[in-house]
C-alpha cells in the first residue's frame, strides 16, 4: 500500500483522469473548498467576536463572584436583627479549607483617597489588593509592575496608578515610575501604570492600588477585609461556589441561614453566561454550517467520480483484462477521492486563512474594533482534515464499488 | 493448453434463456493457430469471452493450461489473464491517454514489475512489432494498423500461453489487415498459441486450423491445407 502511494503510476493515472475532466473537477473542489473555507472564516470570525467580549471585560476571570458583608436581617441566636458583620482573613482561610474548585481567593479593600502631588490633587479609588488581583482582572501594565508579594510582606509604601490618574497628577512626559506621591497625607512610591480596560471597575478615572496589608495598616483595618473576589477553577459551576460560600460565612458569623441579606454577592459568571450562551450557539450554528456544506462539497466529489468512472467503464474494462485486480481499480479510484478532498480542503483551509487575516487586518484594528484576533484553534483545523479525508474515503468506495461491479465483458462492450 | 468439455453457457433475457453455447467439445494445443469462424449470433464471442476468463460458464469444463477452471472470483481471474493470456481486439482498446509504451507495459504493472524494467520490456515488445520509434506516440497518434500492432505487443508483453484475438482485424483495410495476420502468424511461428475469432474468410485462411461455428455448435473442424505455401 505504501508502494503503491509513493508510484509514480499512481499519481500519474490520478492527474490523467484529472485532467480529463479539468472543468467538473475544478468545480468540485470549489464546492468542497467552499465548505471548509466558510467553517474556518466562521468560526474565526466567532472566535473573533468572543475574543473581543473577553477583551471588553476588562480581563475580569470571568467565572468570578464578588461577596461583601452587610447588615443582618434576621435574629439568630440571641442577635437581634441589624447586626453588622465585617469579613476577616480568617473567612478566606476557612474559605479555602472547607470549598472545593476554587482558584483564588482574594480580599480586597476599597476607600476614597485624595491624592496630592506638588500642586496638583485628584480624588480617586484606592484599593488594597494582593498580587493575585492581577491574575483575576489583568492589569495592563504601561510601565512597572504591579504589587508583588514582598511589599505585602513588608507593607511597602508603593502604588500602582491608572493612566487617567497619571495624567491629572503628573505633567505630560513625566516618567512616573519612581516618583512620589501623596496619598492621604502619606508618601508612597510609584512603581507601576496601567491601562483601565474599557469596562473597569474604577469607573471613569481609574484607581490606585496599594498592597493589601498596607491599606490594612493605613487606614486601621486591623484584621478585616472589605470583600472577597472569588474565582472558581474551570468546570466548577460559579453560582453554586457562590451559594457555599455565603451558606459557610453565615455559619461563621452566626447569621440565620436563610438571611439573605447578610452577605451581598455579584455573580461575573452569571452575567457573562448569558452572552457566552448566544456565543456558544453563535459557534454551533457554525460548525453545522460549516460542516453540512463540508458534506454537501464531499458527495459532490463523489457524484463527479461515479461520472468519471461511468466514463472510463470500458478503461476499467480493458485494465481487467489485462490483469487488474478488483482491489487495484477500487483503491485507485478511492486515492483519487481523497485525494480530491485533501486538495479542496488544503485550498479552502488556506483561502479561509487569508480572508481572516484581511478580516483582522480590517475589522480587527483600531481603538474600537468589531472583532479581536479572529483565529481557529489548530486542532480544529486537524479535526476538520481528518473528516475530510475520512468523507473522501467513504465517498469514494461508492464510485469505486461501481467501477468493480461492472464484468469486465460488460465494461469491454461499452461504447 | 485449452482443452473444453461439453460446455453450455445461456444468457437470461428476460424470463426466458438465451442458449449461446450448446455444449461445445474443443481443444486446442500448444503451439496451434485456430480461427473461429462463425456469423453473428454464432456464439463465437461469447466462446472467446470464456476462454479469456471474462465471462464464467455454466455447466462442462474448461481447462487451461492443464488447470480447471472452476469457481473463480474475480482476483484470480484477474491474475490467470495476466499470467496466461494476452488480449486483442478489433477495437484496439488501447488507453487513449498513454503513450504507445505505457500501454505496451501496463500488463506488467499490474505483475507489480517497477517502472524502469517495464519500459524496458515494454520497449522490446515495441520493437519487435516494428514500432520502436513510436514508442513515445498516444494512441490518437497512430494509424489503425499501428494501434493493432500496439495492441498485439501488449498482449505478448506478459511472454502468455495463449494469444486470445477477437476480430483483429475487423477494423483495418485489407492492406493493414494482411500485416497484421502476417505478424500474428510470425508469433505463431515462435510457437506461442494463437486464437483468433472471425467471420472473414480470408483471415481464416491465414490460420492453421478452422472451427466453424453455428447456432451454439461446431459444425465444422478443418485443418488448412496450404501450409507449405507460407
Amino acid at each position: 500500500m505504501i508502494k503503491f502511494l509513493f508510484d509514480t503510476d499512481t499519481w500519474q493515472e490520478i492527474y490523467s483522469s484529472i485532467r480529463k475532466n479539468k472543468i467538473r473537477t475544478g468545480i468540485t473542489i470549489i464546492g468542497v473548498m467552499w465548505g471548509i473555507f466558510l467553517l474556518v472564516v466562521l468560526l474565526g470570525a466567532a472566535k473573533g467576536v468572543e475574543n473581543n467580549f473577553n477583551r471588553l471585560f476588562g480581563d475580569f476571570a470571568t467565572n468570578s463572584v464578588f461577596v461583601w458583608a452587610q447588615q443582618t436581617s434576621k435574629p439568630f441566636k440571641g442577635f437581634q436583627e441589624g447586626k453588622g458583620i465585617t469579613l476577616k482573613m480568617s473567612d478566606l482561610d476557612n474559605i479555602k479549607k472547607e470549598i472545593k474548585g476554587l482558584e483564588f481567593v482574594i480580599p480586597r479593600h476599597q476607600n476614597q483617597a485624595l491624592a496630592v502631588n506638588k500642586f496638583k490633587t485628584g480624588t480617586f479609588g484606592i484599593f488594597g489588593d494582593y498580587p493575585e488581583f492581577d491574575k483575576v482582572q489583568k492589569r495592563n501594565l504601561v510601565y512597572g509592575r504591579f504589587i508583588n508579594d514582598n511589599d505585602i510582606i513588608e507593607k511597602k509604601k508603593v502604588c500602582v496608578i491608572e493612566e487617567e490618574i497619571y495624567k491629572q497628577l503628573f505633567d505630560k512626559g513625566e516618567f512616573p515610575i519612581g516618583q512620589y506621591i501623596k496619598i492621604d497625607n502619606i508618601n508612597y512610591n510609584v512603581v507601576g501604570m496601567y491601562k483601565e480596560g474599557q469596562i473597569g471597575s474604577g469607573g471613569p478615572q481609574g484607581s490606585i492600588h496599594i498592597p493589601f496589608t498596607t491599606f490594612q495598616q493605613v487606614y486601621n483595618r486591623g484584621d478585616s477585609v472589605g470583600w472577597m473576589m472569588i474565582t472558581g477553577q474551570p468546570g466548577f459551576d460559579i453560582t453554586q461556589i457562590e451559594a457555599d460560600v455565603k451558606l459557610l460565612l453565615k455559619n461563621l458569623h452566626k447569621v440565620h441561614p436563610e438571611d439573605e441579606r447578610a452577605f451581598g454577592s455579584f455573580n461575573l459568571g452569571k452575567e457573562i453566561a448569558k452572552v457566552t450562551g448566544f456565543l456558544t450557539g453563535m459557534q454551533f450554528l457554525t460548525w453545522f454550517v460549516g460542516i453540512a456544506t463540508l458534506i454537501a462539497g464531499v458527495f459532490a466529489i463523489g457524484n463527479i467520480l461515479l461520472i468519471t468512472v461511468k466514463e472510463r467503464t470500458k478503461e476499467i474494462g480493458i485494465r481487467r483484462a489485462l490483469g487488474a485486480k478488483p482491489w487495484e481499480i477500487k483503491r485507485q479510484i478511492i486515492l483519487e477521492s481523497v485525494f480530491l478532498t485533501s486538495i479542496a480542503g488544503a485550498l479552502g483551509i488556506i483561502s479561509g486563512g487569508v480572508v481572516l487575516m484581511i478580516i483582522d487586518a480590517t475589522l480587527g484594528q483600531g481603538e474600537e474594533p468589531a472583532l479581536t484576533n479572529p483565529t481557529v484553534d489548530i486542532p480544529v483545523i486537524i479535526i476538520a482534515a481528518i473528516t475530510l479525508v475520512v468523507l473522501g474515503t467513504l465517498i469514494g468506495l461508492i464510485p469505486a464499488h461501481k467501477a468493480v461491479s461492472i464484468r469486465p465483458i460488460e465494461a469491454l462492450r461499452e461504447e | 493448453m485449452i482443452r473444453i468439455e461439453k460446455l453450455h453457457k445461456s444468457y437470461p433475457i428476460g424470463k426466458d434463456f438465451l442458449h449461446v453455447l450448446k455444449g461445445l467439445d474443443l481443444h486446442i494445443k500448444e503451439g496451434e493457430f485456430v480461427s473461429i469462424m462463425g456469423s453473428s449470433g454464432s456464439g463465437k464471442s461469447t466462446l472467446l469471452n470464456i476462454v479469456g476468463l471474462l465471462d464464467g460458464h455454466d455447466t462442462g469444463k474448461y481447462y487451461l493450461n492443464g488447470q480447471l477452471i472452476e469457481n473463480l472470483d474475480e482476483k484470480k481471474a484477474a491474475i490467470l489473464r495476466n499470467k496466461f493470456l494476452g488480449f486483442v481486439f478489433q477495437s484496439f482498446n488501447l488507453i487513449n491517454y498513454k503513450s504507445a509504451l505505457e500501454n505496451v507495459a501496463l500488463p506488467l504493472y499490474y505483475q507489480g514489475m517497477a517502472r524502469k524494467d517495464r519500459n524496458k520490456v515494454a520497449l522490446q515488445y515495441l520493437d519487435k512489432v516494428g514500432l520502436k520509434d513510436r514508442a513515445e506516440h498516444l494512441p490518437s497518434e497512430l494509424s489503425g494498423g499501428e494501434k493493432q500492432r500496439v495492441a498485439i505487443a501488449r498482449a505478448l508483453v506478459t511472454n502468455p500461453k495463449v494469444i486470445l484475438a477477437d476480430e483483429p482485424t475487423g477494423a483495418l483495410d485489407s492492406t493493414t489487415t494482411h500485416s497484421v495476420m502476417e505478424l500474428l502468424k510470425e508469433i505463431n511461428r515462435e510457437g506461442m498459441t494463437v486464437f483468433v475469432i472471425t467471420h472473414e474468410e480470408d483471415v481464416a485462411g491465414e490460420t492453421d486450423r478452422i472451427v466453424r461455428l453455428k447456432d451454439g455448435v461446431i459444425i465444422s473442424d478443418e485443418r488448412v491445407q496450404k501450409k507449405a505455401k507460407v
